[in-house]
């Protein structure tokens, strides 16, 4: 299995253990992810909110990039990247007037023909949760935790084409695939507040305080994440949101990835678990989870 | 009361030109309010997404404008995939907050948001990806915040999750021409960082007089 890997400006920097685990598993899967060269930012949410034309032309950029390298399938894991990539492809797909502009901007053609797909995706349908289980070698037997999806995995629909709408089980599929227990809890698609984080943190605050909340109550013990700015607003905001609700949850927060590695015996290092901001290694050592080498 | 509304009010220009330009259907709303009950950010709204879409249906765009919701709008789709009407009520949003952008109407309470996205634009087409300490210091900076977020930065740096310097990429060039071209042909001149609370941001305005140039051509 081959895939241009699109990691996303978030991977490089905040979310360095995203993009450390996720070229972890996929090595000891055999999964190969090589690199966009030169990639750009997708341009996120101010792109699309600002300028139309820029949000589809600076995907469609790093797509078309992906497609110089022969491969027509790209792979990424941060929730916003998939959304804008799958986006401009639709885009490219079915409008023609938006197509003859981009193609434009970007100054080659490009017909959407360049598949992405979120490394999620990749994990449980096309490697296949039969062959992770023969792999596994360190079940995470008794770990409870909270599968959250975010806005941006399964909405919209018709065009992520990825999971269920308001109820998604991929990641919880995986989960028990670990031998974990992925508790069943209503906030799975909530908003965690995502791009405010810096604009109008009050609101971040509360949403993903009421997401935490909730994992919480459902008796989780940590939440499993599939993007960068989830992982980032509970966890780096975690300690604010504690003492502005005077709550207690020391809750880690983990991608999905991190789980995933530490099942197939991969160091706790190399996933970056020691880069979490709630420190994650009681909770995986009180359930035996650590993998000693 | 009775209250006619006649016929030049419905199909108002502002709700023509919308429909046309992003395709939605906003006359198809006959508002049952589902949008407003799953928005996660409704509880600080100045209007509720459905009323935002009955004041585009009666054509009030100065109100819809300078409304502080469409800032607000997290763009977490949320209302777009329960539409009974499938109006999709995000790209709705996004719709108007680019006309507001157009017209510099920025409503004094709400202007981190706007402030931000064009930090943040102003960035990628330096660097070509994300640079987070420029974004957070440029925001903080201008924003008059300064010491935001101050005390996570040494965690950041000591978990290395944030680097001093910016990224490098090979051909920065291409990427600032995708920005220019798409500001040509989307017609969207990126009008002035408009922050009315802060004084400061008119001393500032020569450091940022980039931006400035670029945003009135």
């Amino acid at each position: 299995m081959k895939y241009a890997y699109f990691p996303g400006c978030s991977l490089h920097s905040t979310a360095k253990e995203y993009d450390l685990s996720t070229k972890e598993v996929a090595k000891a899967l055999g999964i190969e992810l090589i690199e966009i060269p030169d990639w750009i930012c997708c341009g996120a949410t101010p792109a699309h909110i600002t300028m139309h034309l820029l949000s589809l032309a600076l995907p469609v950029k790093n797509l078309l990039k992906a497609k110089g390298m022969d491969s027509y399938e790209v792979v990424t894991c941060c929730a916003a990247c998939f959304s804008r990539l799958k986006i401009a492809n639709h885009f490219m797909r079915e409008d023609i007037e938006h197509r003859k502009n981009v193609e434009e901007i970007v100054g080659e053609p490009y017909k959407g023909e360049v598949r992405v797909r979120h490394f999620l995706d990749v994990l449980v349908n096309v490697f296949g949760l039969k062959n992770i289980a023969e792999r596994i070698n360190n079940r995470l037997s008794g770990l409870k935790v909270a599968c959250y999806y975010g806005c941006l995995l399964t909405r919209p629909p018709e065009i992520t084409q990825l999971d269920d709408l308001e109820d998604p089980h991929l990641m919880d599929d995986l989960m028990k695939t670990l031998d974990a227990e992925p508790v069943k809890w209503p906030y799975k698609t909530e908003c965690c507040g995502a791009s405010f984080s810096l604009t109008k943190t009050d609101i971040v605050l509360k949403l993903s305080g009421d997401i935490l909340q909730m994992a919480h109550d459902e008796g989780a013990q940590a939440i499993v994440v599939a993007c960068p700015l989830c992982q980032s607003n509970l966890d780096l905001r975690q300690g604010a949101i504690e003492k502005k609700y005077k709550k207690n949850f020391n809750m880690p927060i983990f991608y999905f990835t991190q789980l995933v590695g530490l099942a197939l015996g991969i160091e706790p290092k190399k996933l970056g678990l020691d880069k979490h901001i709630v420190n994650p290694l009681p909770l995986l050592k009180e359930r035996k989870v650590l993998v000693n080498k | 009361m009775k209250w006619f509304i006649s016929h030049n009010t419905i199909r108002s220009p502002f709700q023509l030109t919308l429909e046309k330009d992003c395709g939605e259907k906003v006359s198809h709303c006959y508002q049952c309010g589902k949008c407003s009950a799953g928005c996660p950010i409704a509880f600080r709204m100045d209007f509720l997404p459905n009323q935002i879409i009955r004041m585009t249906q009666l054509g009030m765009e100065q109100q819809v404008l300078s409304s502080r919701t469409i800032w607000l709008c997290a763009s977490c789709l949320t209302c777009t995939v329960r539409c009974p009407r499938e109006i999709d009520i995000a790209e709705i949003m996004d719709y108007l907050r680019r006309q507001a952008y157009k017209k510099g109407i920025i409503p004094v309470e709400e202007t981190e948001i706007p402030l931000f996205n064009k930090i943040f634009l102003r960035n990628i087409e330096l660097f070509g990806r994300l640079y987070e300490m420029g974004l957070i210091g440029m925001f903080n900076l201008l924003s008059g915040e300064f010491f935001k977020d101050v005390f996570l930065a040494p965690k950041m740096f000591l978990k290395q999750k944030i680097s001093v310097f910016p990224p490098r990429i090979k051909n920065i060039k291409e990427t600032r021409a995708i920005f220019k071209r798409s500001g040509k042909l989307g017609k969207a001149h990126r009008d002035r960082l408009l922050h009315p609370r802060l004084l400061f941001l008119n001393l500032s305005r020569k450091i940022i007089g980039k931006i400035a140039k670029r945003d009135n051509p």
